[in-house]
């Protein structure tokens, strides 16, 4: 299998804070990788190095390196720009710009490169919206605000806007967990489907979900790597006492 | 049990009575102003707001020239503020390092507390000589051709007034927008940063969109400043009742008319007619703040339904 995504030695701060510790991952392209551990394990600010969007908080700093397709994104000739263009990701609660229409939050990212051409934008929108299986409860009405779907379609909205400029990757921040439980079960199914086109990383607190969605599983505690595995694996015979604790229920 | 009862309940109603002191007040002022202003309305009906005239001896007054003159003003101040006042609160918000922008924003907020006749007195010894000497023959030279920047240039008149009126709204906009833009919730900037939007994309897609309303009710709580100031605008002026396009040339507002001409007032009617134009002012004001609170106020409310 190939690999998509590798950290190392990936650490992260806040201020003095240690708050992700010398971690060595391979992540493989086109599987689901999701990122289990209690709160406060360093799971989210993990996923945000690589993107590039934990340095975006003032006090913030990164050491280590992060290979994307075996360049490092932390090079100084990389543009986190572009590179977010390449790794988006889709946040805890659904984010959609409330004073944009449907359409305009899916086709902002496009715009947002310049490309203005309507009929592009037209098929790229309903591409988009399609594979985050909104198209056909907003078709007749994309020009409504955004603010006007449920919270489990203004999660998917959010998806589209990130298919939309045409990732690599795709990480997920606990994307359900401000949902109802029939929107959780469609964004699962959906990112099933999605990682047969991209890589996915997916942080979540529910085991359950690791479970049904990934191929991998890696368990953080502390902000350090305790395991990391075939997802099977990790649910039914951790190696580490710890990892087993945890997923039985024990802490967390 | 029953001695803190009592005790409470005179509280109670001691401190409501204390609430509703002010809103009594503003109801009485309303008013005796219009009591007191009925003369005059009843004497010059309607036409009163579009009459250009205002003759004390014969006792025929308008308040057009005076309506012209605050509108003016505002509209100035607002053209020179806006723009300062909303990159200082971009910077303070978004960009400014968390050691600058404490003390900045308090500087800023300064601003407002200093009385207006200081205003009125740099206004007098540095503004206005500055664009006798300076300012005003270069606009006359080089824009001279724009019916604003024509006739006698003294210094005083509608462009001294406009600037200073935009040094003193500017804390005002500057801070209420500030507040507007910060309370834009965070998830809304990282959304835009994780799409690959630059910092000034992120500014306009997540923070300007957004408080749009709120903005324009900041813009309109400094219109509300400007459109009541009286000291400095009376002290650089230049109150000569006219309407004129040229910004070099002196004018008069409500505030400026009343403050300089109640002493003189001697007849009733003259009295009853400087009433009006307060009660013009005072309702324009009113009418105003009363939008500018509702924009700010449904902004900051759709800021916190979104986090």
């Amino acid at each position: 299998m190939k690999n998509t995504i590798i950290t190392n030695n990936l650490n992260a701060y806040f201020g003095k804070t240690h708050a992700v510790k010398d971690i060595n991952m391979k992540i493989g392209e086109r599987v689901a990788t999701a990122i289990i551990g209690p709160s406060g394990c360093g799971k989210s600010t993990f996923i945000r190095c690589l993107n590039r969007m934990h340095e975006v908080i003032p006090g913030t700093s990164v050491r280590g390196d992060v290979l994307l397709d075996g360049k490092n994104i932390y090079d100084g000739d990389v543009d986190p720009i572009e590179l977010r263009q390449k790794v988006g990701m889709v946040f805890q609660k659904p984010t959609p710009f409330p004073t944009l229409s449907i359409y305009e939050n899916v086709s902002v990212g496009l715009k947002l490169n310049g490309i203005n051409k309507k009929s592009y934008l037209d098929e790229i929108v309903e591409e988009s919206l399609k594979k985050a299986a909104l198209w056909d409860e907003v078709k007749d009405k994309l020009k409504a605000s955004g603010m006007s779907l449920s919270g489990g379609q203004q999660q998917r909205l959010c998806i589209a806007r990130a298919l939309a400029v045409k990732p690599e990757v795709i990480l997920f921040d606990e994307p359900c967990s401000a949902l109802d439980p029939i929107s959780t079960t469609k964004i699962e199914e959906l990112i099933q489907q999605l990682k047969q086109n991209y890589t996915i990383v997916i942080v979540t607190h529910n085991m359950q979900q690791a479970a049904r969605v990934s191929d991998w599983t890696a368990f953080f505690l502390l902000g350090e790597l305790i395991e990391f595995g075939k997802t099977q694996e990790i649910f039914t015979n951790p190696k580490d006492k710890r990892t087993e604790a945890y997923i039985t229920g024990r802490f967390g | 049990m029953k001695r803190s009862k009592l005790t409470d309940f005179i509280f109670q109603k001691v401190s409501a009575v204390f609430a509703l002191s002010a809103v009594a007040f503003a109801i009485l002022i309303l008013f005796i102003i219009t009591k007191e202003a009925f003369p005059a309305i009843k004497n010059f009906g309607f036409p009163f707001l579009f009459n250009t005239r205002w003759d004390p001896v014969k006792e025929n007054f308008g308040a057009l020239t005076f309506i012209w003159g605050t509108i003016v003003s505002s509209l100035l101040a607002l053209i020179i503020a806006v723009p300062i006042s909303l990159g200082t609160a971009i910077y303070l918000s978004e960009l400014a390092p968390s050691k600058i922008r404490q003390p900045l924003s308090f500087l800023i907020e300064l601003l407002a507390a200093i009385p207006s006749v200081i205003y009125g007195l740099w206004g007098i010894f540095v503004l206005v000589p500055l664009l006798r000497e300076t300012i005003q023959p270069f606009f006359a030279k080089y824009f001279g051709f724009l019916p604003f920047f024509q006739g006698d240039i003294y210094g005083v008149g509608m462009m001294a007034a406009g600037i200073i009126l935009s040094i003193m709204i500017i804390p005002t906009i500057a801070s209420v927008s500030r507040d507007i833009f910060m309370a834009v919730p965070h998830s809304q900037r990282e959304a835009a940063l994780a799409l690959g939007a630059t910092r000034w994309e992120t500014i306009k897609l997540a923070v300007l969109k957004f408080s749009k309303n709120g903005v324009m009710g900041a813009v309109i709580l400094g219109l509300g400043r400007a459109l009541g100031e009286t000291m400095a605008v009376t002290m650089l002026i230049g109150n000569r009742p006219e309407i004129s396009l040229s910004l070099f040339a002196p004018a008069a507002t409500m505030s400026s008319v009343i403050a300089n001409e109640f002493t003189e007032a001697t007849s009733d009617l003259y009295v009853s007619t400087l009433m009006e134009i307060g009660l013009i002012l005072f309702g324009l004001t009113l009418f105003l703040n009363i939008i500018a609170r509702f924009l700010v106020w449904s902004t900051t409310n759709k800021a916190s339904f979104g986090k």
